[in-house]
């Protein structure tokens, strides 16, 4: 347990990737079984406690501790478990604190009344750190900053180039805490672990963007054409084994899309895009996000966000590995099991005709319009491969839009930037009280400029900051951005009631007067769910 | 026997000794100042006299030159007559040459103890209990969620980082006076023998220590350093200096900082700290509550930090607590000493 602990602390501290990546590395070479496969588990989330609350943490402290202490510390500290882990009184005892293994174990099986008792035995018998990698564990929220998919990329690293990240992701959702099966295989001590028929995760082909300079060299005859859904990615697995709904990133969302997973009613492994749709629209993203990151949903959630998906590819019909065939045959093989299957809930995302380039980018040009994030161009003959292999998916999105903004505010970044003031909230003008026109902040970006420019918006904040709220320097209203994004939405949780998608520093505009920004009536004309 | 608060009283400018004619550790220039340690927030320049220890005076004039002011040395518990007061020093524990002032009037005694902690420095002279009837204690990590865990686990926590980063530098960031020396002490004892570099903010006091008498080992300049010498290195900084524009001459800065603040997540993240060292120049609650027994005083004065729970936690043990919301100490910046 102390390995996994400070393992956690040094995490949580930690920006950079690849120094996470260290970290984690260090860890899993270094601890032994069966906890590092528990440390694991708890990093990429697989680990629940039922009988485990948050309330049983707030009643030991009072067991423990005066009041009035108790109550001023946790002001100051704001976090329950951190507060309980720093405040509990040092014990004199020779107790050594306990394994990961033993609290876990304990913790999924003990009676739910005997659990006060040990947890105050194990926080007795351990330092700060110890204590509160224990209390996070019972609430379920280690929040470390560091994702599964991380964990994994670390786990690969120890199996020297042998074993990729993207092999772990295929045997993954197969195999379950503490990984020893997983652990001999990338320490080649043993075989790469069978998942059998479990519904595993299969890493999916990922699109380049398309840039100027590719469209030039581009062959029309060998590029099939399809919309680019502006909705989330997402693989359904329905094996003898179960069903699975996996993000992109191979989280499980299944618990999240109950629909769904009830109209998996067949054997296949699809790749489609997660989209609400109502009466056979699609709804701006902003709908969507209603449905994203709950592990439950209510009956109003399914009612009122309706999901659907749209399929764009297959690369399992029943047992049979799809994914080598060509594009073009998998597309085949896709509307022949579609025609046969004829999922509720699912529909075919359909293949747009075009004679040559020109022609695709006024498709292009027209998506606008259509709710749509651009094109997605695949090659013909191209086997399904996991990553961003070259020259064979692109995606093509529509143009930006822009507006010009003034910059408010700005925020130093983190790791490499962490000396920059690079994270920068910008407004547009409105009329304010007493037809005043004032600011009103419409969204912040953090990219899109060069070094240079990051070099000198860093000093302009500097040296034009009129105020400071602890991290944040409010500036002189000065300075005019030009802001790209690819939608503006309407949106209840923003004070300007607008979001945008994807904003980033297209330009400095440092010639243009402050005044002369735009309105923020002018971007309200952007929005896509403007009600009718 | 008259009570300390009839002598002692709380004044704009500061703790003022009224039959002794002096004040300690005054907010504004006095007459007559007695300074129990050289840090910014007790030692002001601009006093006419002042008595303090001698190191205590070395340290102020290496800082403040001429406006140190013309200082008197007090030995370590040497008596002196300041009118009808008798005022002697002892040991703080908190920097090279930081002392309780203890004052005896008519038979009452009270002792004002300036900043201090009880853990063994190899900078400093250790802490002595000085039995009283009114303690005059700081109170900055007077809570319970402060508890400073072992030097030598927090050294060993950085010497493991810069093993596990060979190719990073390591930025700790600390305060000029004290825990600068400090920390380069406890690394010299754990066996780090590399040259150690320096913010230019840093080297003079580091200079002030290695003249009376405090061994730091090879000190260089870390502001006209290469990049290339950094790498895998230490590099101490002032606490401002490490996330800002001067750490991007650092090789990929591993930025830690030594402070007890550090003991609690949020401080550390939102100073984008990677590595957070709690080593503290003051009492942690544990400590601050021991020292409560240790002098046996029946009652406690509280100069600043959290003196609500001091106050409550002195009054559970049947010890009368007073603040006396003193300003200009420690006041609740990043930067002030902890």
């Amino acid at each position: 347990m102390i390995a996994f602990a400070h393992l956690l602390e040094r995490l949580v501290f930690t920006p950079g990737r690849l120094a996470k990546i260290a970290l984690l590395r260090r860890y899993f070479e270094t601890e032994t079984d069966p906890d590092r496969g528990l440390g694991l588990a708890a990093i990429a989330g697989d680990l629940a406690f039922a009988a485990a609350k948050p309330g049983l943490i707030r009643d030991l402290a009072a067991s423990r501790t005066d009041p009035a202490l108790f109550a001023w510390s946790y002001d100051y500290v704001g976090d329950l478990a951190e507060t309980v882990a720093l405040i509990w009184p040092e014990a004199l005892t020779n107790a050594a604190p306990p394994a990961l293994w033993e609290v876990v174990e304990t913790l999924g099986t003990a009676p739910k009344a005997e659990l006060p008792r040990i947890v105050a035995g194990w926080l007795d018998a351990s330092d700060a750190s110890v204590r509160l990698a224990i209390l996070k564990l019972i609430t379920g929220s280690l929040r470390v900053g560091a994702s599964a998919r991380l964990a994994k990329t670390a786990l690969a690293e120890i199996a020297g180039g042998l074993v990729m990240p993207d092999d772990i992701e295929e045997v993954w959702h197969g195999l379950a805490p503490p990984y020893l099966e997983l652990f001999a295989w990338v320490e080649g001590k043993g075989p790469r672990p069978d998942p059998a028929d479990a519904p595993v995760f299969r890493p999916p082909m990922l699109a380049h963007p398309l840039e100027a300079s590719d469209i030039a060299a581009l062959d029309p005859a060998a590029f099939r054409a399809e919309w680019k859904w502006d909705g989330i990615r997402a693989q359904l697995v329905a094996t003898q084994g179960g069903r699975r709904l996996y993000s992109r990133g191979a989280e499980d969302i299944s618990g999240g899309f109950p629909e769904i997973v009830g109209a998996m009613d067949f054997h296949a492994v699809l790749d489609g895009e997660l989209l609400v749709l109502r009466d056979g629209a699609i709804a701006p993203f902003a709908d969507l996000q209603q449905r994203l990151n709950r592990k439950v949903v209510g009956a109003k959630m399914l009612k009122d966000f309706p999901v659907h998906v749209r399929l764009y590819d297959i690369l399992f019909d029943g047992a049979e590995d799809l994914r080598p065939l060509p594009f073009d045959e998998r597309r085949r093989r896709l509307e022949a099991w579609f025609a046969r299957t004829s999922p509720a809930r699912m529909d075919l995302s359909e293949q747009i005709p075009f004679a040559n380039v020109a022609e695709l980018s006024s498709i292009r040009d027209g998506t606008r319009a259509a709710s749509i994030e651009g094109l997605m161009l695949k090659r013909a003959d191209s086997p399904y491969v996991p990553g961003r292999p070259k020259g064979q998916w692109w995606k093509w999105k529509r143009d930006p839009l822009t507006i010009d903004a003034v910059l408010m505010y700005a925020q130093r970044g983190h790791g490499r930037r962490s000396s920059f003031y690079s994270d920068y909230t910008f407004g547009l003008w409105r009329e304010g009280e007493g037809g005043r026109a004032e600011l009103v902040p419409v969204g912040k970006a953090y990219s899109g400029f060069t070094d240079q420019e990051l070099n000198l918006l860093d000093r302009w904040v500097r040296n034009h900051t009129i105020a400071r709220f602890g991290p944040v320097r409010e500036v002189a209203k000065d300075f005019v951005l030009e802001i790209a994004f690819d939608a503006a939405q309407l949106s209840t949780r923003h004070k300007s009631g607008v979001a945008l998608r994807f904003p980033r520093v297209a330009r400095l505009r440092q010639d243009k007067p402050a005044a002369e920004a735009d309105r923020l009536a002018t971007l309200m004309r952007l929005v896509e769910n403007l009600p009718a | 026997m008259p009570h300390p608060d009839t002598w002692l009283k709380v004044l704009p400018d500061g703790l003022f000794c009224e039959p002794g004619g002096f004040h300690v550790d005054p907010a504004c220039p006095v007459d007559r100042a007695v300074i129990t340690h050289a840090h910014a927030d007790h030692a002001r320049p601009g006093n006419r006299a002042v008595l303090a220890t001698a190191e205590t005076l070395a340290i102020m004039r290496t800082r403040m030159g001429e406006a140190a002011g013309p200082g008197q040395a007090l030995r370590w518990g040497e008596r002196i007559q300041m009118g009808e007061v008798t005022l002697w020093m002892q040991p703080a524990g908190h920097v090279l040459g930081s002392a309780q002032v203890a004052m005896e009037w008519r038979g009452s005694r009270a002792v004002v103890s300036g900043d201090y902690k009880r853990r063994p420095d190899p900078t400093c002279a250790p802490f002595e209990p000085i039995p009283c009837d009114v303690f005059v204690t700081e109170a900055t990590f007077a809570l319970p969620v402060f508890r400073h865990p072992p030097d030598d686990l927090e050294i060993g926590k950085l010497l493991e980082s810069v093993a596990l980063f060979p190719d990073r530098t390591h930025v700790v960031g600390c305060y000029a006076l004290g825990k600068c020396q400090r920390l380069i002490a406890l690394l010299r004892r754990a066996g780090w023998d590399h040259p150690i570099w320096l913010h230019g903010a840093l080297m003079s006091v580091c200079d002030t220590y290695r003249e009376l008498g405090i061994e730091l080992g090879e000190l260089r300049p870390a502001t006209v350093a290469a990049k290339a010498d950094l790498v895998g290195k230490i590099v101490l900084a002032p606490p401002g200096a490490i996330a800002d524009r001067w750490a991007r001459r650092l090789a990929e800065p591993v930025v830690c900082l030594a402070s007890g603040w550090m003991r609690v997540r949020q401080r550390a993240k939102s100073r984008g700290v990677e590595l957070p060292l709690v080593i503290s120049d003051h009492c942690d609650w544990d400590e601050l509550l021991q020292t409560l027994d240790d002098v046996g005083a029946p009652e406690v004065w509280v100069t600043h930090g959290r003196e609500e729970a001091l106050i409550h936690a002195a009054g559970l043990r049947g010890i009368r607590g007073r603040a006396l919301r003193l300003v200009g100490y420690g006041d609740d910046d990043e930067d002030v000493p902890a």
